[in-house]
């Protein structure tokens, strides 16, 4: 096993909007081949007080893109006098994608408020697409949720409702994905600002058969012996 | 009219004594003697005009326009020297579609006018470039509503309800 090979972030990351912001989620493993480098990675990065960003691909690259993005950002809302609009940030996101896309290998989603727009989702996949949706979801969990969103999406959703769908489809992602895992990490934005909300895998519910979770093995040794098979 | 720089206004990069640069203050005398040049902001737009000087019957009319578009969104009018006004909007349009290409969206009437003061005032501090002899009323219409803004020829640069410069501009006000 190459420790030092380089990481990727499996990773489900999702965004919604809903009536009044947007709920990001992700996922919280870092893996680097088959070795989880990070079991409680935080992917969804502040890039302004009313813009974040979820991550997903190579853990390098989504970073550096990142990093760069926030020092626009900065610089453009000191010229402007007022904060960033989400689509701006978007852009720049996507500039950098599309620009260096031979090098780079990461899909991100932005999403955010500000006072034109409201809350805004936009999905910015391998090669620099700059896409505005209501929801979009990214990274290799997602295969697993096209079919869940296209049942599960209504327009109108309130902000629990929103955080509760984003959880669910993460989670979901987790039990089929073996490149995700981990926590459930949501950040909610709208015109009140930011929280930031962590869901621990005993907080998230149990899908197809896995085990309850246990403290210890020994507990099966005190358990009741189990019952004999017929035949 | 009579000099009164005697020595401290033969370059831009010269102070006088009393915290003057003569230089500025004549490119504004060439602003303040051409035609007049008015805008004015209401509540859904920006209306501008110029003064139209007839200098030879022989002159096409619709022609030595002033007024000009520099974006969908924006449009300047210019008083002064006619061909330093072409240059400042040659770059109040370049600046527009830069700023457009990289951040996404219509450059704030705001923005753009920071832009342009910054280059009319670039020009007042070498000696080897003289200050453009013209000013310019930006008006232009963004996301927060219909914006008017007078750059002089000083690179300063203010927000107005309404504005007027050239020779009727006392009578304008």
């Amino acid at each position: 096993m190459d420790l030092n090979a380089p990481h990727s972030m499996g990773t489900t990351i999702i965004g919604v909007t809903y009536d009044g912001g947007v709920v990001l989620g992700a996922d919280s493993r870092t893996s680097t081949g088959m070795y989880v480098a990070n079991r409680a990675s935080d992917k969804i990065t502040q890039l302004t007080d009313n813009v974040y960003i979820c991550r997903s691909g190579s853990a390098a690259d989504s970073q550096i893109v990142s990093d760069y993005v926030r020092y626009f950002l900065h610089q453009h809302t000191i010229q402007l006098g007022q904060p960033a609009t989400v689509k701006v940030a978007a852009n720049l996101v996507r500039l950098l994608s599309y620009n260096n896309k031979n090098m780079l290998q990461t899909g991100m989603i932005v999403g955010g408020w500000d006072k034109y727009e409201g809350g805004k989702i936009y999905g910015i996949p391998l090669g620099g697409t700059i896409l505005e949706q209501p929801f979009a979801i990214g990274g290799s969990g997602s295969s697993y949720l096209y079919g869940f969103f296209d049942q599960a999406w209504k327009e109108g959703m309130s902000k629990d409702e929103a955080e509760q769908l984003v959880v669910k489809a993460v989670s979901l992602a987790i039990a089929r994905d073996g490149a995700s895992g981990g926590v459930v990490r949501t950040v909610i934005i709208n015109s009140d600002g930011v929280t930031r909300n962590f869901y621990p895998s005993d907080k998230l519910p149990l899908w197809h058969e896995e085990l309850e979770p246990q403290n210890s093995l020994l507990d099966i040794l005190s358990a009741a012996s189990p019952e004999p098979m017929n035949i | 009219m009579a000099s009164i720089g005697t020595g401290y206004d033969l370059s831009v990069t010269t102070f006088s004594p009393d915290g003057r640069v003569f230089q500025i203050e004549y490119a504004a005398k060439a602003v303040d003697n051409s035609g007049t040049v008015i805008g004015i902001k209401c509540k859904d737009g920006i209306v501008m005009g110029v003064e139209k000087l007839i200098t030879s019957k022989m002159m096409l009319p619709g022609s030595n326009r002033r007024i000009h578009s520099v974006h969908r969104h924006s449009g300047m009018a210019v008083a002064g020297l006619a061909a330093d006004g072409r240059q400042i909007v040659a770059r109040a349009k370049a600046e527009a579609a830069n700023y457009e290409s990289t951040y996404g969206e219509p450059i704030p009437i705001k923005e753009l006018t920071d832009r342009v003061a910054s280059y009319v005032h670039l020009c007042t501090l070498y000696w080897w470039l003289r200050p453009f002899g013209c000013g310019v009323i930006l008006g232009g219409y963004d996301r927060d509503g219909p914006q008017l803004y007078m750059i002089e020829p000083s690179g300063i640069s203010y927000r107005y309800f309404g504005a007027a410069i050239g020779k009727g501009k006392q009578a304008a006000k």
